[in-house]
């Protein structure tokens, strides 16, 4: 979950934004697996999730193949949960994605009710997992702290723009075209939530929040540097 | 990756979208063209993009209509509007690239997507981090800027000097050549990757010196450094013995992941949980 684990922003501005990932692991638990991931995925569902993923087939909001012209003008920009679900079919992570701390803590007590044998991991500023474990009932087992980015920082854009591209941690939301959409927001070529349909297509597991990503776009639109 | 220069229409769409900044419109054949030296072949472009089939002449004549009206040719942003990119049959060593940066390739030496790691994610089944043990991640090139190999290796050669166990499970030691010395194969050293991560474990006692030293060997990386530190929670949940030595060392801790104790060994024939690690 490194993936997750270094979203840029301070503990503030994870306010919404609650990554809840099951994962088996090799060897121990990861036989009939599919199943209990995809129960995972079902629970969430019930629970309002910006996004649901599976690490090998990705997030809500995918690429098309096949584009038809025509789409340009009527893309889906709705997220697909149930294509995500039924798609699942191999032993790897399944991601969920809330805005909301009472969502996280509500699904988490299902979770652990569900007794899916599965590891189950909450990203989030330090305090918010807190109370989500408290929440529901949960005693933390480990904990991975972030320390932020170190070495030649200079090479990194600026904050709004790590703030959207880190969401996908494994790089496939590239910095410049999260800088395009704040420019394209900012120049009105583009509403924020038109702009995070393009950028959620990217993240290759789920993880993307586009809830947060609306927000730092709205923000970013009137901020000055 | 490649492009297919019979297809582009130098729309400019994939120079957004490549993370590494390797696409690029060449401005004597006119069409997009892949810096190759850069490519981390993390297929963002190729799977990132939604695919239009339209006809390349068609498309390119009505860019020139515009382009010379002054009209602004406004494409959907994540679109290939002729489907233009073709990956490449990769060998080795280039292969690693991918490996290391198209998520959704798992490491063959763990089985793993994304950087091939379980990390502490499994830690309440694998018990890769006990009580009073501290595990490090250190991972390079993210967000954005890429790691050479051989820049990975030079944090190696230190950690390993220093005495550290590398992570048995993981896919940066499967590629040393000699896990003693932190030395990874020399076929692989000239492999750029989206990033990767070393995973080290020491006592608790050594926390500070091991982040110490990664901070010392990173200002000689031409590259970003994101450092993860794991530990075990005490019976009642909560982790009173990492966090201060953190803070002490001026870190505001801000972001951590948590994993809630719900796993549970269900293999019929489990591998043996033992201690995960090759030590010097």
């Amino acid at each position: 979950m490194t993936n997750t684990l270094h979203r840029f922003g301070d503990a503030e501005s994870f306010r919404d934004d609650y990554v809840v990932i099951a994962i088996s692991s090799k060897g121990r638990n990861d036989e009939n697996a599919v199943p209990r991931l995809r129960r995972f995925l079902e629970i969430a569902r019930r629970f309002n999730p910006v996004n649901l993923g599976d690490g090998r087939h990705g997030g809500a909001l995918r690429p098309t193949q096949s584009i038809n012209p025509l789409s340009h003008w009527r893309r889906n920009m709705t997220p697909d949960f149930d294509a995500v679900i039924a798609g699942l079919d191999v032993a790897t992570t399944a991601a969920a994605v809330f805005d909301n701390r009472v969502a996280a803590e509500d699904f988490l007590k299902e979770v652990r009710e569900a007794d899916l044998g599965l590891s189950v991991n909450i990203s989030t500023s330090i305090d918010g997992a807190e109370q989500c474990c408290h929440a529901a009932g949960l005693c933390r087992h480990s904990v991975g702290y972030s320390l932020g980015f170190e070495g030649k920082t200079g090479h990194l854009p600026n904050e709004d723009v790590l703030m959207l591209s880190t969401m996908c941690g494994h790089g496939m939301v590239s910095s410049s075209l999260a800088k395009k959409m704040i420019d394209w927001v900012k120049e009105g070529r583009r509403t924020p939530g038109q702009a995070v349909t393009y950028l959620t297509r990217f993240c290759s597991c789920g993880v993307f929040n586009p809830s947060r990503a609306c927000r730092v776009l709205e923000e970013a639109r009137t901020r000055t540097k | 990756m490649k492009i297919n220069q019979d297809k582009c229409v130098a729309c400019g769409n994939c120079t957004y979208v490549c993370p590494m900044g390797a696409i690029y419109i060449d401005p004597v054949v006119k069409r997009a063209t892949v810096n190759l030296h850069e490519c981390v072949e993390c297929y963002a472009c190729f799977n990132g993009l939604s695919q239009e089939h339209l006809n390349p002449t068609l498309i390119r004549t009505v860019r020139r209509i515009f382009q010379m009206l002054r009209l602004r040719f406004e494409p959907e942003p994540d679109v290939c509007p002729t489907a233009a990119f073709e990956p490449e049959e990769l060998t080795w060593p280039r292969v690693v690239r991918r490996a290391f940066s198209d998520p959704r390739v798992p490491h063959e030496s763990t089985g793993v997507e994304g950087r091939g790691t379980e990390e502490v994610k499994t830690n309440d089944i694998s018990g890769r981090v006990k009580v009073g043990e501290v595990g490090f991640t250190i991972e390079f090139g993210r967000p954005g800027v890429g790691v050479w190999m051989r820049e990975i290796q030079e944090m190696c050669w230190e950690l390993a000097k220093a005495g550290v166990s590398f992570e048995k499970k993981n896919p940066i030691t499967s590629l040393m050549s000699d896990v003693a010395t932190g030395t990874l194969r020399e076929d692989i050293l000239n492999e750029k990757v989206m990033s990767a991560i070393a995973e080290v474990k020491v006592p608790v006692e050594r926390t500070e010196e091991i982040i110490l030293l990664v901070r010392e060997v990173e200002k000689r990386l031409d590259t970003v450094v994101a450092l993860g530190v794991g530990t075990r929670c005490d019976a009642d949940g909560e982790e009173r013995v990492v966090a201060p030595i953190l803070e002490r060392l001026g870190y505001k801790l801000e972001r951590a992941k948590t994993n809630t104790g719900l796993g549970r060994i269900t293999n019929a024939a489990p591998e043996t949980v033992k201690l995960e690690v090759l030590s010097r």
